[in-house]
């Protein structure tokens, strides 16, 4: 072995010196701007500020903070933080600041599906019985369910999301489909293989997935969970009657129906709105984003006007003729941080935030449909989202996901039994079943 | 042709002290030691010794961070949980199958790479060591999302450009198998890493002796010959050490995978494993077993390595 590197290694030993220095200065810089952001939130002044920690949205949020601290004459200040983009990661920063007792978070925009772990461990704050009243009043039923835990209301109905039937007027009518009535999934898949255009929906495993299982289970007429609990070992899973075995039915017709894209287990919301845009589009079931994400690609010169004019919507398919389908419930809660220092004008600012005109514009603006029934009655509402009615219609039909306070086990679990959906079967919902027991008991990883 | 290294040149032994004494010169250099190091070895000891420790501890509990009430000790049951596990051993799989892929190719390239480096005119040297080196200076996050956006049939230029190799087609979904996911990863992290190795092995290429080049050359050995007994054999010690933190790093390998797959498709690292059970799951007491049993793997590796190979960390920073 060579000893002849001393002449060299002395240079190279400098040059580490320096580097090193280097390193050193550029890890100094980036603390001190890190101790800069940290130092911002405080504001000072006599108005108590409070932090609001919202999901990205196009503005809408911040717009409405602003408008909310305006209106409140002094009493508070509403400044938005934004969280990461996917809801599992909003939960994560979440849930571990709030286990360290963070203050400094007082609002929190939160997805439904895990708002029982949070109510459970105690991280939100016991809403006031008056105010519990008044922001439930003229909500639709799918988003109190949304915010209620253990029979009581633990966040304030928000904004509420439901996923519509989108079609393609030119295929449906070539398919001779009668959409003003409810069509079933296999009519779906019998009138896109006749016309030879795409079926959309999301296969990746994604919490996507565990969307379209549940609105599939509660469709069929069952329940993932069919009998709740705190306590993991007492929940009871319905994954193994035969309204699940009849949902990965038609979960594995459609994936194998050759008429969902070629990239069907890895296929997004995005990725069905894309597809939805494009030559071969025929049906979609999605949000309501799409429509205005379409406006706006005509606006900006990508695609041609003709194709959103083309867009059609319906109701969420059955799964069975003649039975009402469940379609998928969405949106957004608001929680109030047990260890907020302003508990109470953190509640105050939330009845502010969710007033019908806050929930109209955030509409209008945003696309985010509004939780207020009422909301839907406003011309201008009408005039943005001329599927509105439907929108509504299919809120109060709407069914929630799984709610326990082990949401990301189950969904997690249903995940990895139910991807590819193409290899879906029947069975699969037993072996789903007793991974989610064991899990829960704590026999097992996931 | 046997190998041919220099004959180890004989150390200045130490003037016969008495035993067991030490001088008083020596004493104060061991003071100024620890006082150089001392700080070092304490923040160390905070940063690392610490959380590694506090990971053993709770991995010994049943203890979820939104139900702190309900932890109780179970002793090694979550070990047992997890090695009892198939998803463990699925992830130790891909993970030991994408380590020693991209180490080896690495290895391969990286080697090229460095003979390219060395042997390229003075003038350009510098541009050419630049441009090999940018991969490693990207962010692992953002190569992984480069690497994602041209494989995906929506974003993707790879099933366009490639339509003529066989098994790739316009509609190609890479990231739907699990062979497929790990083609992609395993080339992520070939390309961005290549360059720690090929910089790693450029340093152990500048320690071969010249003179020992010339007198194989003199001896009328071919460029292969000195390659494999002449450069090789000499600067065995810093391929090794180059092995050595590559495989280290390779077997802690996430970035890629939570971007392009986020662990779908049996894609899994162990990494990730530890990842879901500690973050997402929040079950603190399992993540931390999985955490703990990651450390015992790349402990073992290290060993390994540095018994199995004899590896001399401190002769290949050319401190001896």
């Amino acid at each position: 072995m060579s000893r002849y590197g001393k002449g060299r290694s002395s240079g190279g030993a400098a040059t580490r010196g320096r580097r090193r220095q280097l390193g050193g200065a550029a890890a100094a810089a980036v603390l001190a701007s890190t101790l800069a952001a940290c130092g911002g939130g405080d504001g000072g002044g006599s108005t108590p500020v409070l932090n609001w920690y919202i999901n990205p949205d196009s503005g809408g949020q911040a717009e409405i903070a602003q408008r909310c601290s305006d209106a409140s004459n002094g009493a508070y200040t509403i400044e938005t933080s934004q969280l990461p983009r996917e809801s599992s990661a909003q939960r994560e920063q979440l849930v571990r600041r709030l286990a360290a007792n963070d203050t400094s978070i007082d609002l929190m925009s939160l997805d439904p599906p895990y708002i029982p772990e949070f109510a459970q461990a105690g991280f939100l704050a016991p809403v006031p019985g008056d105010l519990a009243e008044r922001v439930t009043e003229g909500v639709v039923q799918s988003s109190i369910d949304s915010a209620t835990w253990d029979g009581e209301l633990v966040a304030i109905p928000f904004w509420a999301n439901t996923q519509l039937l989108w079609y393609r007027k030119s295929v449906a009518e070539a398919a001779g489909l009668d959409m003003t009535q409810p069509v079933t999934w296999d009519q779906l898949v019998t009138a896109a293989q006749e016309q030879q255009k795409l079926l959309s929906a999301q296969g990746r495993r994604a919490e996507s997935l565990t969307v379209w299982l549940n609105a599939l289970v509660e469709s069929a007429g069952g329940s993932i969970i069919e009998e709740n609990s705190s306590n993991p070992e007492d929940i009871q899973l319905g994954l193994t009657t035969p309204e699940a075995a009849r949902a990965a039915e038609v979960m594995n017709t459609v994936a194998n129906s050759g008429v969902v894209g070629p990239a069907f287990s890895t296929s997004s919301e995005d990725t069905s709105a894309t597809e939805f845009e494009g030559p071969d589009a025929g049906f979609m079931v999605n949000w309501p984003f799409v429509y205005s994400r379409a406006l706006s690609a005509v606006e900006a010169g990508t695609l041609d006007a003709s194709v959103p004019e083309d867009y059609g919507w319906a109701l969420y398919p059955a799964v069975d003729a003649g039975q009402p389908s469940a379609p998928p419930f969405g949106g957004i809660d608001l929680g109030v941080s047990a260890v907020s220092r302003n508990v109470e004008l953190a509640y105050q600012a939330t009845e502010c935030i969710t007033s019908d005109e806050n929930q109209t514009y955030y509409m209008t603006t945003n696309g985010n449909p509004a939780s207020s029934a009422a909301v839907y009655d406003d011309p201008e509402v009408l005039e943005v989202f001329p599927m509105a009615p439907t929108i509504l219609d299919s809120l109060e039909a709407a069914a929630n996901r799984p709610q326990t306070p082990y949401y990301s086990e189950v969904s997690g679990a249903i995940q990895r039994e139910y991807h590819p959906p193409s290899s879906v079967t029947p069975e699969t919902g037993e072996r789903a079943q007793a991974l989610i027991e064991a899990v829960l008991s704590g026999d097992q990883l996931l | 042709m046997s190998t041919t290294t220099l004959p180890p040149t004989e150390k200045t032994q130490p003037v016969a002290a008495p035993r067991g004494t030490i001088s008083d010169r020596s004493r104060a250099e061991r003071k100024l030691g620890w006082l150089l190091a001392g700080p070092a070895f304490v923040v160390m000891l905070l940063v690392t010794a610490y959380p590694i420790l506090q990971a053993v501890w709770y991995s010994l509990f049943n203890y979820r961070l939104t139900d702190p009430e309900n932890r109780s000790f179970r002793g090694l049951g979550n070990y047992a949980v997890i090695l009892s596990d198939g998803l463990w051993w699925q992830a130790l799989l891909v993970t030991l199958f994408i380590t020693v892929v991209t180490v080896v190719v690495e290895l391969v390239l990286g080697f090229a790479l460095a003979l390219v480096m060395a042997k390229a005119l003075s003038s350009i040297r510098p541009v050419v060591r630049a441009a090999i080196l940018i991969p490693y200076a990207v962010i692992t996050v953002v190569s992984a999302f480069a690497w994602a956006f041209a494989f995906r049939i929506e974003t993707g230029f790879v099933n366009s450009w490639f339509g003529w190799l066989p098994g790739v087609a316009a509609d190609t979904d890479w990231f739907g198998g699990q062979w497929t996911s790990l083609l992609v990863i395993c080339l992520a992290e070939i390309w961005k890493t290549t360059p720690f190795i090929s910089l790693l092995i450029l340093a152990g290429l500048a320690q071969v002796p010249d003179v020992l080049q010339e007198a194989a050359k003199v001896d009328g050995a071919t460029w292969w010959q000195r390659m494999w007994r002449v450069t090789i054999p000499n600067m065995k010690a810093a391929i090794m050490v180059a092995l050595l933190f590559r495989t280290l790093d390779a077997f802690r390998i996430f970035d890629s995978i939570f971007i392009m797959t986020a662990g779908a498709n049996g894609t899994e690292s162990v990494s990730f494993l530890a990842y879901r059970q500690t973050i997402a799951r929040v079950e603190i007491g399992l993540g931390s077993a999985v955490s703990v049993l990651l450390f015992l793997c790349v402990v073992i590796i290290a060993f390994g390595f540095i018994k199995g190979f004899k590896i001399d960390l401190a002769q290949a920073r050319g401190e001896r």
